[in-house]
């Protein structure tokens, strides 16, 4: 199989990406204007931004956050989130006692319903070789120091199902509501690499 | 197959290098590979386990440095061949070969909202009922197929325990090579961090691997 050196698209992906869509443009099969909407829909649709909607309404709903951890799915229809294979999402819940880290070792499998495509890190060697035998190592690496006593989880994706960490709800958010509460969730929150933000730091990083 | 891909557990690859406020996309390239594949799906209608062992065959010096979109167009231009979209020809040439009619595109900009958010298709109803229930201890296999599989060898001979029944799922290590769907339960199974690490793991900390029928016994 490994025979890429057979064909002769040129050697910069750029050129090579539109060699190739010219090409089957030319042959009938896909229609440019309907690649800019793909192209769109990936990049203003899916994202975190819709993970912390979810997070966010767990915090302040028990009812759901029960959903949430016993049917993903039926939760996230109940916010009117579909699509994207939400229906195979499964939430970790993080406590005093237990951390939840999601890996995909294999390839990239990652939860687009809820964070959109995943950043170029959790894809990379690095953290899909280290997860799995040292996520302490690994958690340090983004400065998250967990105590000892504290029970990590490893959820390494290996079938269909995606999974979502629902993090700890900071202190000091007691009386925020569900959009403040939002803005409080990071993505990596979410991944399992980060914790939620305190209030006062919110108008930081945005990752 | 005992690639590169399958990295769980191994040292030396340096750094978690993590960008801030990353893009979606570093360069419009990289969001058109998707959208190719996107697209052309409903001309080839290959399987979600064909396009990973496919990325999987990839030279390893290869995988382990060519961009990540860059080896998604790889593999995309591969599953093209295969499925007989396009020709080493018009690969070489960047031409359609001589004689060939033109076709009509299936996605047109009304049809992106459902394309681009489809659901997941890996679901089957029925298939054979589950070898396990949640608490059963079980061993993963110790296989070592030449061909793709999602059991990593970091689990495999190890012992766990079923955390919980996920329904029935096509079974990817046959369905990647067209050797039938054979669906049948996916499981999360929880392995003590110890039993996969030994005594360097913390005693209390695990990981979980959704696993198939196929690729458990009972303990």
């Amino acid at each position: 199989m490994n025979d890429d050196h057979r064909h002769d698209l040129p050697s910069d992906p750029a050129l090579r990406v539109k060699a190739l869509e010219s090409l089957l443009v030319e042959k009938g099969y896909v229609d440019p204007a309907a690649l800019d909407a793909l192209v769109e829909t990936y990049e203003t649709k899916i994202g975190p931004h819709v993970g912390a909607r979810v997070v966010a309404r767990a915090w302040v709903d028990p009812d759901f956050r029960r959903t949430l951890l016993s049917d993903a799915k039926r939760a996230l229809t109940d916010l009117g989130i579909t699509g994207w294979r939400s229906a195979n999402l499964v939430a970790v819940e993080n406590t005093a006692q237990v951390h939840n880290l999601v890996v995909c070792t294999l390839c990239s499998c990652y939860p687009w319903s809820v964070l959109g495509l995943p950043p170029t890190w959790y894809k990379s060697a690095p953290y899909r070789s280290r997860a799995v035998i040292d996520p302490r190592g690994v958690l340090r690496e983004f400065g998250v120091e967990l105590p000892e006593d504290v029970e990590i989880r490893v959820w390494d994706s290996t079938a269909e199902l995606r999974y979502l960490v629902v993090p700890e709800r900071p202190p000091g958010s007691e009386g925020l509501g569900e959009d403040a509460l939002a803005a409080l969730v990071t993505r990596d929150s979410m991944i399992g690499t980060g914790l939620a933000r305190p209030p006062d730091a919110a108008a930081g990083s945005p990752a | 197959m005992n690639g590169v891909h399958d990295m769980g557990g191994m040292h030396g690859l340096g750094p978690i290098e993590v960008e801030p406020d990353e893009p979606v996309f570093h360069a419009p390239w990289e969001g058109r590979v998707i959208a190719l594949g996107d697209a052309m799906g409903p001309w080839g209608r290959w399987s979600v386990d064909r396009f990973r062992y496919l990325r999987e065959t990839i030279r390893p010096a290869d995988y382990l440095t060519k961009p990540y979109y860059e080896q998604w167009l790889m593999t995309f231009v591969r599953l093209f061949r295969e499925a007989g979209l396009i020709s080493e020809t018009e690969l070489a040439s960047g031409r359609p070969d001589a004689g060939e009619a033109k076709r009509e595109p299936k996605i047109r900009i009304a049809d992106v909202a459902r394309v681009a958010g489809r659901e997941d298709t890996a679901r089957r109803e029925g298939g054979a009922p589950p070898r396990f229930r949640p608490g059963d201890a079980v061993v993963a296999r110790n296989i070592n197929p030449a061909g793709h599989t999602r059991l990593p060898r970091y689990a495999r001979g190890k012992h766990g325990v079923i955390d919980r029944d996920h329904g029935v799922f096509v079974f990817p290590d046959t369905n990647a090579h067209g050797e039938g769907e054979r669906p049948q339960h996916v499981y999360s199974v929880r392995f003590a961090a110890r039993e996969l690490w030994g005594e360097q793991a913390a005693p209390r900390d695990s990981v979980y691997l959704d696993l198939w029928d196929d690729h458990l016994d009972s303990a």
